[in-house]
């Protein structure tokens, strides 16, 4: 699928940039490098990123950053987190998502979510240019999006990662689109609908949110849909009940002729999926899932190590460190009993109790986390970086 | 002469294979264990145990109430902690770049004395010891491993130290503070070239540890970097050992190399040629600065560190007693084999907070600005046990250290017979021994 692109410069160039005069010729180039090896030398056994850092963490070859500027409410549970990117930032494509890295409580924690900005730096876009923003609805026990809805401060730093997913528009634009949406599943259409909302002839937009106030971006939409763009319909759950597909013959007749972009709650995804499926349509249907797996603690399970390609079932009162042993993985070691950190191993995805205190891990995927194997057990397959 | 003597493999820890009520290694909880029965007053050197008045039931249940303790503090890590390690590294890297920029002037002379200097060495000596112990320790322990950030992860720390962070956690983490005491096991006890406790055994080499003392603590970063390369092991067994072990510490010894050459490079090269480049004439004095505050944190680490195990009423502990050793048998140990150093707030950040070793001991993976909390709690539970905390202002401690290791360099008293005789025999027997080996 080839995409339009808004504020990305060319796919091409969206490598990182390499280093200033790597690969230089000539005496210029070898002038640089010498340079570079003496300020390394200076440095050790930091690099000089590390003290440049200190100065400013959101400059060109420092590890993506941003610094959240705005934070400015949706609904009563749901903000729009305007962020200025460091200066690596690659841009990207409407219907994208991010992952942030925020500390909260001391700790690092990652999630991703869709970048919902107008990015043609235009008064309309209403935030900066070069700025990128993210909207986020508070969920129940979410540790991350709680605390963006509600303590999120302008001037945080968070860390960045680039751009990605392909949950976007093809270009040029089909004529005859159909958004299908729920909750905070209308972000990344938003980011469409901002951007591209001109380019297609005819567009209809199916929302459901439980009430009339819980509508992210309301009036945008109503907006939208008032000057003719958009034929919007809101299916209010408290008002008309959960959305049944088969209503969709008369809220939109003709969605069998378009092209469908859904996001949303996971059971409306896999309702929605079997309904076009059904329909063979399945082609016509294009789906972003945020939580591909639920992982739900448990006692044992597997645990795959992925580089030597095995795989063992472990109770929940082994070591990973013994089941691994057990199974002739080379398991890096030390003290077996949590005071060394020699066993540390990255785990990609999966749960794991500690054995001193019985306290769970959930590491989901896309989250990869260093965990000390031998004291800890699985509740639910792991996947190791081994 | 043997720097560090044969290491175990940590397989034969006999509380992990063989004694395991469910399948759960005993250490991991205090949970689901049996008890051992009660130890000895006497320990086989006739010095007295001082757990010996402990019944197995109290010293499980000091392995709960740690635990417990434990749990509380680890539950209760958050931004307060994040905030005070991200402000010590700030601090430091600052205080670095700072004192560095200032060396850049060290050889300006102001009334007949050079203020710079003075100051940049200062400065980064400081820079230094903080760099070594309140962050690369506590760091390369895991301390902040929680925090999820990869910056500040024991993983990926590295040093501002002679030895590579990977053969420092091994013999430090590893073996150190899991068999902390244990003679035999233990090497950080005397570190092999040292005598700092009556059960370990004297021979005539010990004569000169005054000396080796010194030494030691002047160049303290090397030593360490010999001690976790095991290069006494490995001239003395060379002869034995197989191609695979000595490709093995030949890896490892290039490894110590290269960082060595790094660490000279930055501290005896660029950095006096950058001064030089300023043309103010300095590249002499920022080379001695560097040479001096590397001496000053060598002195520093080495002092705060004999604090920890060596002072008098410290406990060792023989092989036998750790087999099976249950997790309250386990914190017992540690208590009895740590010492503190009393103090200001500075000195515990200068320190590394290994000023609260005894803390540190119990609970190495804690993050470091915790142990003062947990002192009082932990010095009342050692104290309503009638166990023995071990400390006093850091003069005191290592002056108790110095003594010792004029003291220990002679053999034991024993009965019958003066310590003269003893090292008269012994010499007289190395000797003989030697001519032997020559004809």
């Amino acid at each position: 699928m080839s995409a339009p692109t808004v504020d990305r410069p060319s796919r091409e160039a969206g490598m990182p940039r390499a280093r200033l005069g790597a690969h230089a010729p000539g005496p210029i180039g070898g002038v640089v490098r010498s340079a570079r090896r003496v300020v390394e030398a200076l440095a050790t056994p930091l690099v000089p990123g590390d003290y440049l850092d200190l100065v400013d963490p959101l400059r060109a070859g420092a590890d993506l950053r941003g610094r959240i500027i705005d934070v400015r409410p949706e609904t009563s549970d749901a903000v729009t987190i305007v962020i200025r990117p460091g200066r690596g930032w690659l841009g990207h494509v409407p219907g994208q998502y991010i992952r942030i890295g925020i500390d909260i409580d001391g700790v690092r924690q990652w999630r991703a979510y869709s970048l919902t900005h107008r990015a043609d730096g235009s008064p309309a876009a209403g935030i900066p240019a070069g700025c990128i923003a993210i909207t986020t609805k508070a969920i129940p026990d979410g540790v991350v999006s709680n605390h963006l809805v509600r303590r999120a401060r302008p001037g945080t730093l968070v860390m960045l990662d680039q751009a990605t997913g392909d949950f976007c528009l093809p270009t040029p634009a089909p004529e005859k689109v159909l958004f299908l949406t729920a909750g905070s599943g209308i972000t990344p259409v938003m980011g469409m609908l901002r951007n591209h909302l001109g380019e297609i002839a005819d567009a209809a937009h199916v929302h459901c949110a439980p009430t009339a106030s819980d509508v992210i971006f309301a009036d945008e939409l109503h907006g939208f849909a008032d000057s003719g763009r958009l034929a919007l319909t809101l299916n209010l759950d408290d008002e008309h009940g959960v959305l049944d597909l088969a209503r969709l013959d008369t809220l939109v007749p003709d969605w069998r002729e378009r092209e469908t972009w859904l996001c949303g709650p996971t059971g409306l995804l896999d309702a929605a999926e079997a309904h076009w499926a059904a329909a063979g349509l399945a082609q016509a249907l294009h789906t972003e899932r945020f939580r591909p797996s639920i992982i739900e603690p448990g006692e044992g399970g597997t645990v795959t190590f992925s580089a030597s390609g095995r795989t063992v079932e472990a109770d929940g009162g082994t070591p990973i460190l013994d089941a691994g042993e057990a199974a002739g993985v080379l398991m890096p070691s030390g003290c077996r009993m949590g005071i060394c950190f020699g066993c540390v191993v990255t785990m990609r995805e999966g749960a794991i109790r500690d054995l001193r205190t019985g306290d769970i891990t959930v590491v989901e995927p896309g989250d990869e986390l260093p965990v000390q194997t031998c004291v800890n057990a699985v509740a639910g397959a792991c996947d190791l970086d081994l | 002469m043997t720097l560090a003597p044969e290491r175990t493999a940590p397989q034969t820890i006999p509380a992990h294979a063989s004694t395991k009520p469910n399948g759960i290694n005993p250490r991991l909880s205090v949970t689901s264990l049996t008890p051992r029965p009660q130890r000895p007053a006497l320990k086989k050197s006739g010095r007295p145990n001082p757990a010996a008045h402990l019944t197995p039931e109290q010293i499980e249940g000091i392995g709960v109430e740690l635990d417990a303790l434990r749990k509380e503090v680890m539950d209760s890590r958050g931004e307060r902690d994040a905030a005070y390690i991200r402000t010590v590294i700030k601090t430091q890297r600052y205080l670095e770049m700072g004192s560095r920029a200032v060396l850049l002037f060290s050889g300006v002379k102001v009334k007949g004395f050079r203020p710079a200097w003075w100051i940049g060495t200062a400065g980064l000596s400081v820079a230094k010891i903080l760099e070594n112990m309140e962050i690369g320790h506590n760091v390369m322990h895991g301390q902040w491993d929680w925090m999820r950030d990869p910056k500040i992860h024991s993983t990926a720390w590295e040093w501002d130290n002679a030895s590579p962070s990977t053969q420092w956690k091994h013999s430090h983490n590893e073996i150190h503070h899991t068999f902390t005491n244990v003679l035999g096991r233990d090497n950080d006890l005397g570190y092999g070239i040292l005598r700092v406790d009556e059960d370990q055994r004297w021979s005539p080499f010990f004569l000169f540890q005054p000396i080796w003392h010194v030494g030691n603590a002047l160049l303290f970063e090397y030593s360490i970097a010999a001690y976790d390369l095991e290069l006494g092991g490995y001239l003395a067994k060379r002869k034995r050992m197989s191609e695979e072990e000595k490709a093995k510490f030949r890896a490892d010894a290039a490894e110590v190399v290269a960082k060595i050459k790094r660490q000279a490079t930055k501290d005896y090269v660029v950095h006096p040629a950058l001064a030089a480049a300023t043309f103010t004439g300095s590249a002499r004095h920022t080379l001695t600065a560097n040479v001096v505050a590397n001496l000053v944190r060598n002195v520093w680490t080495n002092t705060v560190i004999i604090c920890g195990h060596f002072p008098p009423g410290i406990a060792t502990f023989e092989k036998t007693t750790i087999e099976g050793e249950t997790r309250g048998e386990w914190y017992l140990r540690q208590m009895l084999g740590s010492g503190n150093i009393s103090g200001s707030k500075a000195m515990h950040v200068m320190s590394g907070n290994l000023s609260h070793q005894i803390e540190h001991h119990l609970f190495p993976d804690m993050p470091s600005n915790r142990y003062a909390e947990i002192a009082p709690q932990i010095r009342d539970l050692m104290e309503r046990h009638d166990l023995p905390y071990v400390t006093g202002s850091l003069p005191k401690q290592a002056a108790s250290v110095y003594w010792k290791v004029v003291e220990l360099s002679l053999p034991n008293k024993v009965e019958g017979r003066r310590r003269r005789d003893i090292v008269r025999l012994s010499l007289k027997k190395a000797w003989k021994k030697k001519s032997l080996g020559r004809f």
